[in-house]
């Protein structure tokens, strides 16, 4: 149970910069009226940020050169959306991937 | 997902990210473990910075003694996007008091913003504090602990991505966008796909010339302006 004076520097500093960027927010909108263009931006929010959220885990990155697909997940995303389309529940989705993921590992276990 | 808005169903909503947290929340204390962080330095970023990305990158920052500057603003970018959540789902909470708003947005998270996306789809619109609030901080306690018995089992437990637990996050994002793509109206099906192609696409290309966070805050923005063009052009 052991703290050095950085890493405790580290939690307070990066907890305090990462409690603005989520609360501040809400006490500006709170107290401001949003101007027309911005409310129209925001619309899009949810639907870019989840796309780019899940192309993070479907491209591997390489400075310099074209991002590459992760195979293995990109596999493993098949039956996890089919099970989308057909349930339309979240929890099935994550479980079907889950296991869809167990079993892609199991044949690739020696690579 | 039900359109009901009490604290029992914000608890029932929130179960099935609950396995993400869990697959990632080990991940990161094994990782912090090897980097030899004690369990209060592990607690200390789960329940005082609480956010993924971030603390593996202050973790490996830590070991390479990497400023405090440095790791400040790394921190910030890899949150910056939390600017763009937040001030989205602080649309829903305006009529509540500025002290419950704070606490909102105190613990909001990526997972816990697009399910209540989807969970406004169905419901006019309309979101609850009691569901909000519910939903936050039953991720917020699991990602505490499900850290903590990472760090406290350490070398002892096998590799979670084995099991294929590290893929849970992935299939619950594909989940959320697929809910949000049939569920917003608003938008529509053919504007929204055309969206989500334009930044699946800007995020690949912009992933050759920047980091990964950086890349997804950019093809976000993009993806946005890009869309407000699009739907001005096609109601012409």
């Amino acid at each position: 149970m052991a703290i050095t004076l950085t890493e405790l520097w580290a939690i307070l500093g990066c907890g305090a910069v990462t409690l603005l960027s989520r609360a501040l927010p809400f006490a500006f909108v709170k107290q401001m009226r949003m101007p027309g263009w911005l409310l129209d931006f925001l619309t899009f929010v949810p639907i870019t940020i989840m796309t780019a959220l899940a192309c993070e885990s479907l491209f591997v990155g390489h400075t310099g050169h074209l991002a590459t697909l992760n195979v293995t997940n990109c596999l493993a995303a098949i039956p996890a959306t089919i099970a989308g389309i057909l349930t339309k529940s979240l929890l099935m989705v994550v479980v079907v991937g889950i296991m869809a993921m167990a079993v892609i590992r199991y044949f690739t276990l020696g690579n | 997902m039900s359109p009901s808005l009490t604290f029992r169903s914000g608890v029932q909503d929130v179960l099935p990210t609950v396995f993400g947290y869990i697959g990632v929340g080990l991940a990161f204390g094994i990782v912090a473990h090897t980097s030899h962080l004690s369990l209060l330095v592990v607690a200390g970023l789960s329940f005082l910075v609480y956010a993924g990305s971030a603390q593996f990158i202050i973790t490996s920052m830590l070991l390479l003694h990497d400023p405090l500057s440095g790791i400040f603003l790394s921190t910030f970018l890899v949150n910056s996007r939390m600017i763009l959540m937040s001030t989205s789902l602080a649309q829903y909470f305006r009529h509540e008091s500025l002290g419950k708003n704070l606490f909102i947005g105190a613990l909001v998270t990526d997972e816990t913003f697009a399910l209540a996306m989807s969970k406004q789809n169905l419901t006019h619109g309309r979101l609850s504090f009691a569901w909000q609030a519910a939903a936050n901080l039953v991720a917020y306690l699991v990602w505490g602990l499900a850290t903590l018995a990472g760090a406290w089992l350490g070398g002892l437990i096998a590799d979670p991505a084995r099991f294929g637990f590290d893929f849970a996050l992935t299939a619950m994002f594909i989940g959320l966008v697929y809910l949000q793509l049939i569920g917003d109206r608003k938008l529509g099906l053919p504007l929204q796909l055309q969206v989500m192609a334009f930044v699946a696409l800007a995020y690949y290309l912009l992933l050759s010339i920047m980091s990964q966070n950086f890349a997804l805050l950019m093809a976000t923005i993009a993806g946005c302006l890009f869309g407000m063009e699009l739907r001005k052009w096609q109601s012409h």
